[in-house]
C-alpha cells in the first residue's frame, strides 16, 4: 500500500497577512467618510450649563408644540463643556452662565454673538435638622465656610448672626461642583472679591482646586447631595433649590444688608450694571441697598455667520419668540426676565446673526 | 487488502475548489479580526499618547506623585486619584471575591435543587445587565443612607485607626468600593462557576473515592484545578472595577485631596476624567489624557501580575 502524499506547499500566510492588512485599511478609511442625512425638518442643537437648562428646555419644548417641524435640543453638560463644544463647532449654539472671555472668542472663526437670555440667582442652600430658610450669612462667614475655617454649624461666626436659630453642633460639609461650571465661576468670582484670602489661595474659574468639600455633578447633583447629607451647604441656582425644597440663606451684600434671593432683589442688582455693546457684564458684588449679591445673566452664544441659512433664520425666530412669548415661562420657573433696556439690546444683537 | 485500500482511495476525493476557497476566506477573515483587535488597542494607545504628550513634557514623572489638581494655576498631579482607583478596586475585590467564590461553589455543587440553582444563576447574571448609571443613582439614594450608620459606628469605635479617622459624610471611598463590589460580583461568580463546572468529574469522583469530605474536595481539589479560570474571572472583574466610571463618580464625592480614611470623599482617575474632560482645554486636557494613560498602565501591570500568579500556581500544582 502506498499512500499518496500531497506535496507540502509553502505557507500562504505571508500573502494572507498582506491582503488582510489591505482589507483592514480599506474598512477603516471607508468608515471615516461621514454621511449627511438631510431632513425636511430643522434641527438645532446646543449645549451648555445646567443653570438655565430647565428654562431653555421648557422654551424649546413649548416652541416645538407650536411648530412641530422645528426641533431645538439642549444638552445640559456644564458651561465649560458648552463653550468648548461651541468653539469646536460641534453644536449650533452654546450656553454659559459666565460669558466667554476675549481669548475664547478669538478661537471661534465664525465670530461670536453673546446674548443674555435670562438671569438667575445663585443661592446658598443648606441642610440640618429643623433648618428653615433665611439663615443669615455674612461675607466673612461665607468665605470662611468655604475655606474650611468655620467647621461646625454652631460656630460663633454663624451663631452671632442668627440669634434666634437653633444651630446644631454638627460639622459643615461643603458641596461644590465636580465638573467645569459657570455657576462655580460666578460664585468664585464673588468669593475672590469679598475675601483676599480666597483670591490668593484658590482664585476663580469654572473649575478650581477646592479647599474642602465634596463634588456633585451639575446643579442637580449638588442639590441632591445637599438634600442627602446632614450638615451640608452648597451653592446652586435658585430653581434647583426651590424644586428640591431646600432652605436658602440670606446673604450680606456690599451695603451690609442681608438680602433674600427673590426676583425683586435680583432685578435691583441687574439694574446697577449697564450692558455694554458686547453684552457682556459680570455683576460681581453689586451696589445697592436691596441688591442680592449673587446674580448673574446667563448667555447663549451663537455664531455671527452660519453656513446654513435655514438654520440661522430658524434660530433667530426661536430666540425672538423666547424673549417675548416665552417670557411667561421665566416667571413660572423662577428665572428673572430681562429688564426692558437689556431686552432691547439683545433683540438688536439677535438681528446681527447672518446666514 | 489491496482491494480495500483501493476502494478507500477511490472514495477519498480531492477537496473541491469552493471548499478550499471557503476555507481560505475564513482564514483571512479570522486573521483580519485578530490583527484588527491588536490594531485597535495600539491605535487607542497612540492617540491618547499623542494627546498626553504636552502634559508628559511639562510634568514628567512628577505627575504621578503630586497631590494637587489645580485648573486655575495649571498644576496637575494624579497621585490621590491613583490611590483612589487602587483602593476602591481593592475594597471591591475584598468584598466580591469571597462572596463570588462562595456563590460559584454553591451554584456548581448540588447543595441546592437544580431549579433553584437555575433561577439563581439567571438572577446573578441579571445583576451584570444593570446599567452603570442606575447603580450610581441607587448608590446615592439607597446605598449611602444604608452605609451611613455603619460608617458612623466604624468612626466611633475605630476612629483611632487612620482608616476611619474622618467624620463620615456619606459619599466616599467605602461607598464606591461597595458599589463596585456589587457590580463585579456577577463577573466573578459566572466565570468561577463555569471553571468549577468544567473541572472533569474524574477529579471529583477520585477525591470522593479516596475518602475526602465534600469541603476537602472543594478546597483541595476543585478550586486548585479551576484556579486559572477563577483568576481570569477576578482579573476581568478587577479590570472593570479599575475603569468603572459613572457609578463611581456619583458616589465617591469627587474630592481631589489625598486622604487615607476610607470614609472620606475621594476620587478615581476614571471619575476625574468624566467630570472634567468635556470642558477641558489645553494643558488640562493633556493632563487628563496623561491620567488616562496612567490608568491604562495600572491595568496592564495588574493583568501581567495576574498572569504571573496563574503561571506560578499552575507550576506548583502540576508538580
Amino acid at each position: 500500500m502506498r499512500t499518496q502524499l500531497r506535496p507540502i506547499r509553502r505557507s500562504p500566510f505571508r500573502q494572507i497577512f498582506f491582503i488582510s492588512l489591505v482589507l483592514l485599511s480599506l474598512v477603516v478609511t471607508s468608515c471615516m467618510g461621514s454621511s449627511n442625512a438631510k431632513d425636511a425638518n430643522v434641527t438645532i442643537i446646543g449645549s451648555g450649563g445646567t443653570f438655565p437648562a430647565p428654562l431653555y428646555q421648557r422654551w424649546f419644548s413649548e416652541y416645538n408644540k407650536q411648530k412641530p417641524n422645528i426641533q431645538v435640543s439642549y444638552q445640559a453638560v456644564g458651561s465649560g463643556a458648552g463653550v468648548e463644544q461651541f468653539t469646536t463647532g460641534t453644536v449650533d449654539f452654546g450656553a454659559s452662565d459666565t460669558a466667554m472671555k476675549d481669548e475664547e472668542i478669538k478661537k471661534v472663526k465664525q465670530g461670536v454673538i453673546m446674548l443674555p437670555m435670562t438671569a438667575g440667582n445663585i443661592v446658598l442652600a443648606y441642610h440640618f435638622p429643623n433648618a428653615k430658610s433665611g439663615l443669615q450669612l455674612s461675607r466673612q462667614a461665607l468665605a470662611d465656610i468655604f475655606l474650611g475655617k468655620v467647621k461646625t454649624w454652631n460656630d460663633p461666626a454663624i451663631a452671632k448672626l442668627n440669634p434666634g436659630v437653633d444651630l446644631p453642633d454638627s460639622p459643615i460639609t461643603v458641596i461644590h461642583r465636580s465638573e467645569g461650571s459657570g455657576t462655580t465661576d460666578v460664585f468664585t468670582k464673588f468669593l475672590s472679591k469679598i475675601s483676599p484670602e480666597w483670591k490668593e489661595q484658590v482664585g476663580e474659574g469654572k473649575a478650581v482646586s477646592w479647599v474642602v468639600g465634596l463634588g456633585g455633578k451639575g446643579n442637580a447633583g449638588v442639590a441632591a447631595q445637599i438634600q442627602q447629607i446632614d450638615g451640608a451647604i452648597g451653592y446652586v441656582e435658585y430653581v434647583y433649590a426651590r424644586e428640591a425644597k431646600i432652605p436658602i440663606a440670606k446673604l450680606e451684600n456690599k451695603a451690609g444688608k442681608y438680602i433674600e434671593p427673590t426676583t425683586e432683589s435680583a432685578t435691583k442688582a441687574l439694574d446697577t450694571a449697564k450692558l455694554p455693546e458686547n453684552l457682556r457684564v459680570f455683576i460681581t458684588d453689586p451696589d445697592g441697598e436691596e441688591s442680592y449679591p449673587l446674580v448673574t445673566y446667563t448667555w447663549m452664544m451663537v455664531y455671527k455667520k452660519y453656513d446654513d441659512a435655514t438654520k440661522a433664520n430658524t434660530l433667530k425666530e426661536v430666540l425672538n419668540w423666547a424673549l417675548t412669548d416665552g417670557r411667561k415661562f421665566n416667571e413660572e420657573l423662577g428665572y428673572i426676565p430681562l429688564p426692558p433696556e437689556a431686552l432691547a439690546k439683545v433683540k438688536k444683537a439677535i438681528n446681527q446673526i447672518q446666514a | 487488502m489491496t482491494a480495500a485500500t483501493s476502494d478507500a482511495q477511490a472514495e477519498i476525493q480531492p477537496r473541491s475548489t469552493t471548499e478550499i476557497s471557503l476555507d481560505k476566506g475564513f482564514s483571512w477573515i479570522t486573521f483580519v479580526s485578530a490583527i484588527g483587535v491588536a490594531a485597535i488597542l495600539a491605535w487607542i494607545t497612540i492617540v491618547v499618547g499623542i494627546q498626553a504628550f504636552p502634559a508628559l513634557q511639562q510634568f514628567g514623572a512628577k505627575f504621578l506623585i503630586t497631590a494637587t489638581w489645580n485648573p486655575v494655576k495649571d498644576d496637575f498631579g494624579v497621585f490621590p486619584m491613583m490611590y483612589g482607583t487602587l483602593v476602591s478596586s481593592l475594597i471591591a475585590l475584598l468584598i466580591a471575591v469571597p462572596i463570588g467564590l462562595a456563590c460559584a461553589i454553591v451554584l456548581s455543587e448540588n447543595f441546592l435543587p437544580r431549579s433553584v440553582r437555575r433561577v439563581s444563576v439567571f438572577l446573578m447574571e441579571l445583576l451584570a445587565a444593570i446599567p452603570s448609571i442606575v447603580y450610581g443613582f441607587w448608590g446615592i439614594f439607597v446605598l449611602i443612607p444604608f452605609l451611613r450608620p455603619i460608617e458612623a459606628w466604624l468612626h466611633q469605635y475605630f476612629g483611632w485607626l487612620p482608616l476611619f479617622s474622618t467624620i463620615p459624610v456619606g459619599p466616599g471611598m467605602l461607598a464606591a468600593g461597595v458599589i463596585l463590589a456589587i457590580m463585579i460580583l456577577p463577573i466573578i461568580t459566572a466565570l468561577s462557576r463555569d471553571s468549577l463546572a468544567a473541572v472533569p468529574s474524574d477529579l471529583r469522583l477520585g477525591a470522593y473515592s479516596i475518602g475526602s469530605t465534600r469541603w476537602q474536595t472543594i478546597f483541595s481539589v476543585l478550586i486548585p484545578a479551576a484556579f486559572s479560570g477563577i483568576v481570569a474571572g477576578i482579573m476581568l472583574a478587577l479590570g472593570r472595577a479599575l475603569g468603572e466610571t459613572m457609578a463611581v463618580t456619583l458616589v465617591i464625592g469627587n474630592n481631589n485631596d489625598l486622604n487615607f480614611s476610607l470614609i472620606a470623599p475621594a476620587n478615581t482617575i476614571a471619575s476625574l476624567i468624566v467630570s472634567q474632560f468635556s470642558e477641558s482645554t489645553g494643558i488640562q486636557k493633556s493632563a487628563l489624557m496623561y491620567a488616562g494613560l496612567v490608568l491604562f498602565l495600572i491595568t496592564l501591570i495588574v493583568n501581567i501580575f495576574a498572569q504571573l500568579i496563574v503561571r506560578r500556581v499552575n507550576q506548583y500544582s502540576s508538580k
